[in-house]
């Protein structure tokens, strides 16, 4: 694949993202439109999807979308799978030529399963250790198969990236053809790391997906925190860390998302001194533990599971992240103006706090293997969390 | 007349065009409708004129500008009012982070919240004093770096109960120009080398000046606003950092 040197101009990324909390599903042209409303924010370097809810038909298999450079590549991968995976469905992605998107690699989508080896087939088989087993085979893919990559590997999600404006790569992966209940969206413009077909986001592992906006300057301390966990780095762009250090935390280490949170934009040691018990020693906890995988630098995240959709802000909030509702849909996204894309009217708009997740999860038993991690009530943090349903309180309407 | 323009699915570069074709032929009040997002509207015009604005404008309203009364009857996003010069931006709803970033003179007069660093760098020289007044509450960072004007910090017509009247590191680096609160803010949430101080009857005259203008204008109450203290946040130095590099 084609590396392109950023050109640089002053600009920072954009992103979106839309929920239903029912799980009604919807149309790709939505986050298109809002997406594209911000495309002042990239440069052709790079645009990106994740969709949540589009594999129904194969909702128990984990889908690997893969890109690859060439046929041979392709076939190394699939070798792989053939050893590893019970494989219950393959094909082309659909995509379309598109004007000013060149030289494109090849992309297929593999819906599978662990195939275990002897005795642990048993122990294993339809377990946790399933989520653990995928992951350990993209990084083998991920890391030994020259010119292939696995761009995602959840059940029913995907992502869909490339080079080019947002709108080049929805028409290109022809978008308006899958619904969702969540979708995330990206614009790149490539500051640090080049602009490349992997390098776009979404990053993703199993079902995390996440979109960025910033540098993650803490990329090498977090990398090599990573590694001895067995996560290893290959799309050559800080974010993809991110991915890393959600599953790890989240998923691995069951911390409460707030927490995990915190771990990646924890609050100043100043705040901390001011703080009462037992946040206090919560917070110095984190800070302690989980030292390796705070986040510094600027940055505005979107990241989706099969669950839910989060959006998180460096401490500092160095990159814009507004939220809104209306219903039973919840929007973040770079700029106001990209939600009013699709939604003119929200009952509430509001730009959170730094360092302040919103967390907003499906209701439960809503979609087939829906993962939750708003563990219990929770600890209070520094920052109030707008966790639904509390989001924010009615007041001062200023319409 | 007004002078009515429809911004839907205008790109920034067309919209400020029309706009600056319309002031460049006399008009005086323009209307934009269906506004969205576009960036630098009414940025670097230089003219005596009123605008007013239906919708979310984007990044940069009225950057560089010198004259225009705005007037947006919505929310606003970052970087309303960067290094303006002169004239009035009026923001009926709230406004995002760093608003009047470097401004040099004229007003801003936000109705609700503010986001982050607002005020940033805002400096004043002889009879240009640039005035921002929040009636909600700000993020961190306010007045950072500040070298000259005023900004008036109410507190009062926000959508944030739970958050401080303003956020951690006031006035970092702020070395000129004076912060006003009303009814006081916790000196945790100070940067370093800043004081407060009661209010005397001078600034009294200086708060009622801008508070009553900015009142007029958005409909509050200045007998409600004025009906508390306010306190007076100035660096105690201006060169709070003069001796940092020196040995």
């Amino acid at each position: 694949m084609e590396i392109l040197i950023p050109n640089k101009e002053q600009s920072g990324c954009g992103l979106s993202g839309v929920i239903n909390r029912k799980g009604e599903l919807i149309k790709g042209e939505v986050i298109i439109e809002s997406i594209c409303c911000q495309m002042e924010r990239g440069n052709g370097l790079g645009a990106g999807y994740a969709a949540y809810g589009i594999y129904p038909e194969f909702a128990d298999y984990y889908c690997l979308h893969v890109m690859a450079d060439n046929k041979q590549a392709l076939k190394e991968v699939e070798e792989i799978l053939a050893h590893k995976c019970y494989l219950v469905h393959q094909e082309r992605i659909p995509t379309r030529a598109t004007p000013g998107i060149s030289s494109p690699p090849r992309f297929r989508r593999y819906f599978v399963k662990p195939r275990y080896e002897g005795e642990i087939r048993e122990i294993c088989e339809g377990t946790a250790d399933e989520d653990d087993y995928m992951v350990d085979l993209v990084m083998l893919i991920n890391k030994n198969v020259a010119g292939a990559y696995v761009i995602s590997s959840g059940r029913n999600m995907g992502a869909f990236k490339g080079v080019g404006f947002p709108d080049q790569i929805a028409n290109f992966f022809r978008l308006e053809e899958y619904s969702a209940y969540i979708w995330t969206a990206h614009n790149r413009f490539p500051t640090n790391t080049p602009g490349w077909w992997g390098g776009a986001h979404p990053f993703t592992i199993l079902d995390w997906s996440i979109v960025h906006n910033g540098e993650i300057s803490s990329y090498g301390t977090n990398r090599r925190y990573l590694e001895m966990f067995g996560y290893h780095c290959t799309l050559l762009t800080d974010t993809e860390v991110v991915a890393y250090l959600l599953d790890l935390l989240i998923r691995r280490h069951g911390l409460p998302i707030e927490l995990a949170c915190m771990a990646l934009a924890p609050p100043f040691w100043q705040e901390i001194d001011r703080m009462e018990e037992p946040e206090k020693s919560v917070c110095t906890a984190i800070r302690a533990v989980y030292g390796a995988a705070m986040l510094n630098g600027p940055f505005a995240i979107l990241f989706a599971y099969n669950g839910g959709l989060v959006g998180l802000n460096d401490r500092v909030k160095l990159r814009p992240l507004v939220a809104a509702k209306k219903g039973d849909f919840y929007y973040m996204a770079s700029e106001e103006a990209a939600i009013r894309a699709i939604c003119p009217d929200p009952e509430e708009v509001w730009c959170p706090k730094a360092g302040e997740p919103v967390i907003v999860e499906l209701e439960p038993d809503t979609i087939p293997n829906q993962r939750s991690y708003l563990r219990g009530e929770g600890v209070q943090v520094s920052a109030p969390i707008c966790r639904f349903p509390t989001a924010v309180e009615e007041d001062e309407e200023e319409d | 007349m007004a002078f009515e323009i429809d911004a839907k699915d205008l790109h920034y570069r067309e919209l400020n065009k029309l706009l600056r074709q319309a002031i460049g032929k006399g008009e005086k009040h323009l209307v934009l409708k269906n506004v969205n997002g576009q960036r630098y509207v009414a940025a670097g015009v230089s003219a005596e004129v009123d605008i007013d604005i239906y919708g979310v404008p984007g990044l940069d309203l009225g950057a560089f500008m010198r004259g225009p009364r705005i007037r947006v009857h919505g929310n606003t996003q970052d970087g309303a009012g960067n290094t303006m010069d002169d004239g009035k931006i009026i923001i009926e709803g709230m406004a995002g982070d760093v608003v009047g970033y470097a401004m040099r003179g004229g007003k801003i007069f936000v109705a609700s919240d503010v986001g982050y660093r607002v005020g940033i760098h805002m400096k004043a020289y002889m009879d240009k004093v640039p005035v921002i007044v929040i009636g909600g509450k700000a993020g961190d960072f306010l007045g950072e770096y500040m070298a000259g004007g005023v900004i008036i910090l109410l507190g009062m017509f926000s959508r944030y109960p739970e958050r401080p009247i303003a956020g951690i590191f006031l006035g970092t680096g702020m070395h000129g120009g004076v912060i006003y609160i009303r009814g006081g803010v916790p000196e945790s949430q100070l940067g370093a080398a800043l004081q407060i101080e009661e209010t005397d009857e001078e600034d009294q005259n200086i708060l009622r000046k801008h508070l009553q203008e900015y009142c007029a204008d958005l409909g509050y109450n200045l007998d409600e606003v004025m009906a508390e203290k306010f306190v007076k946040i100035r660096p105690q130095t201006h060169r709070p950092y003069g001796k940092l590099y020196a040995y």
